[in-house]
């Protein structure tokens, strides 16, 4: 039998035979692989969890004309989203503003795609219901306020199309009221009506003013959407909203950081607690060690012995660490994120390394203090 | 010359001499018993003898080489290859089988071989237990365990300290029937022992006191 076959014989024997000891250790090694396994998977998947949670602050994204134009078409916002990834993009809300006058009082309408801006302002508050036909209107509240409207109310949106002295060219369209929208923003003093029925209403046919988009990425990859389509596309200006897309920076490397340093402290607690479990092996095993030394154990080998003891509980401890890191970090994602994560396999070897690491390192001041035992000690029967 | 000579040697601790200039030749093939009250420096002959310590004054020549100036390290080297060691208490390796306890010698010596091993321990009669863990096996059975794993890598001396002191005297018959085996076979065998029947076994005994040979007894009945 090769000395390599017989020290693997005599570290497993240890640790099998041994177990209630070395369980102790084991389990220290397999929480805090566990939890360095599913916090380094949080960590990287943190920007794209929250990056969705973030989405549902509000669009991050910008539309406008183009330099010296007023407005662009839907085939110009087309091109535009052509550049962004599409499995990034989350939504997009075209909008187009004219001032209508309802009881003859000024009063802002925005045309929209209602699926679009329910999907690019997830947090606006609709008492009733969003329009989904022609003919159908979500009102401010501030606008249902003034004009003393409720869902279900019936009310005329008068259009100038034309004025010139006292002779005036105008359109009225009749208008049911779906909803009451409610944001705490100016999105209160208006009124909301489908694409169509604004090109209907003001016989102008595709004019956008502005575009709202909700898109799921790094500012790193915002910028580059922003640059390239600004390259690419002149009918539009596109524009990053920096309020949104930096708060989700910080907040973002604010997380990653806590993420960080709940790591290396649950780390410095591990190599604690081997260090602790190992000087208390090595304590009991005083005889053990005496008894090697005096049948001609160098100090070589009862560190690499004992070494070796600390190396294969890091090493299984690791392994078993990172699959139950998964399942911590998918409990993790689906309660606080409500969505799932995928197993990352790279995760399982840098594991089970950092694991034999930490492990190596809690292990060193113990195995030192193994080498001091006197071989003597077991003659005397101490 | 002989195998083992201690020239004029003293262990001095502070003012306490554990050893006073005691001599002792042991020549190979002798077996040699060593008794005394406690206190009277069997153990810290046992420990120079067994190079895992060196005297204050003197020297310690085993096959020729003196002993009592090497270092650490050399005195490891020196213990794994020429003395084979066995224990009042047995000091088995408690989650080591009895035939991986013998291989344990052979990995620190040269290279483990479980067959040699195992006729190790068929030749103390526990070829049926090799497989057994030391919490198995009785105290003689330990014992025996023991001194397999002593007699593995062929010592110049095996060196026993106490070995019948936690043994049944049926045990203790089994474990002297061994050392007068091994005593045939021309192994070169130093036993400490309280036991006047097991000193009785030997070829020859010294009996020290107060760190010094009180006296020397030879056995005029001895037979192997």
């Amino acid at each position: 039998m090769s000395k390599r076959k017989m020290f693997f014989r005599m570290i497993t024997a240890s640790l099998i035979r041994r177990r209630s000891r070395m369980l102790v250790a084991m389990l220290a090694i397999v929480v805090g692989a566990a939890i360095l396994s599913g916090l380094v998977t949080i960590y990287y998947d943190v920007p794209r969890q929250m990056g969705a949670q973030f989405r549902s602050y509000g669009a991050n994204m910008l539309f406008m004309a183009g330099q010296g134009q007023s407005s662009f078409t839907m085939e110009d916002v087309d091109k535009g989203l052509s550049h962004i990834d599409s499995g990034n993009l989350v939504g997009v809300a075209p909008y187009r503003y004219e001032s209508v006058l309802i009881n003859e009082k000024p009063t802002i309408a925005a045309g929209t795609d209602m699926a679009g801006a329910k999907s690019t302002s997830p947090y606006w508050f609709v008492s009733g219901e969003w329009p989904d036909e022609s003919g159908e209107v979500l009102i401010g509240k501030k606008v249902a306020s003034t004009f003393k409207l409720v869902a279900g109310s019936e009310m005329s949106v008068r259009y100038i199309l034309e004025a010139s002295g006292d002779e005036v060219e105008d359109a009225t369209m009749d208008f049911t009221v779906t909803g009451v929208l409610d944001t705490g923003g100016a999105e209160e003093e208006y009124i909301f009506i489908s694409l169509s029925d604004m090109e209907a209403l003001t016989r102008k046919e595709n004019a956008i003013d502005l575009a709202e988009l909700s898109v799921s990425a790094s500012q790193a990859e915002l910028e580059s959407y922003v640059k390239d389509i600004g390259d690419h596309v002149p009918e539009i200006t596109p524009r990053l909203v920096k309020r949104v897309t930096q708060s989700e920076t910080t907040v973002l490397s604010k997380l990653q950081a806590l993420v960080l340093l709940v790591t290396v402290i649950v780390l410095a607690l591990t190599m604690i607690c081997v260090s602790t479990t190992m000087m208390a092996v090595v304590s009991e095993r005083r005889r053990e060690i005496g008894l090697r030394k005096a049948l001609g154990a160098s100090d070589g080998s009862i560190i690499a012995e004992f070494m070796g003891e600390g190396l294969l509980l890091g090493g299984v401890g690791g392994l078993l660490g990172s699959g139950l890191g998964f399942v911590f970090a998918q409990g993790i994602s689906v309660n606080v994120f409500n969505s799932s994560i995928s197993f990352q396999p790279l995760l399982v070897p840098v594991t089970v390394i950092v694991s034999i690491l930490v492990t190596g390192l809690a292990c060193l001041q113990p195995v030192r203090s193994a080498t001091d035992v006197d071989p003597a000690l077991v003659l005397k029967g101490e | 010359m002989s195998l083992l000579e201690l020239k004029n040697i003293s262990k001095i601790y502070g003012e306490l001499k554990a050893l006073d200039n005691v001599s002792i030749n042991v020549e190979k093939g002798e077996w040699l018993a060593i008794m005394g009250p406690s206190g009277s420096g069997k153990s810290t002959m046992m420990n120079i003898i067994g190079c895992m310590d060196k005297p204050s004054l003197g020297e310690v020549l085993l096959d020729g080489v003196d002993i009592s100036k090497e270092s650490a390290k050399n005195l490891t080297t020196i213990r794994r290859d020429k003395i084979g060691l066995i224990f009042q208490q047995f000091h088995l390796v408690n989650y080591l089988t009895a035939v991986e306890n013998v291989m344990v010698a052979q990995y620190y010596h040269s290279l483990p071989d479980e067959k040699e091993a195992m006729e190790a321990l068929a030749r103390v009669g526990l070829s049926e237990r090799a497989k057994h863990l030391p919490s198995q096996l009785s105290g003689g059975e330990q014992q025996r365990v023991c001194v397999a794993r002593a007699l593995i890598n062929h010592p110049e001396v095996v060196l026993a300290d106490e070995p019948t002191g936690n043994l049944d005297e049926a045990n203790e018959n089994i474990v002297l029937d061994l050392f007068r085996q091994l005593h045939r076979e021309g192994t070169t065998l130093i036993v400490v022992t309280h036991d006047p029947e097991v000193a009785e076994a030997a070829q020859r005994t010294i009996v020290l006191d107060h760190g010094r040979v009180a006296r020397e007894v030879i056995n005029e009945n001895f037979a192997d």
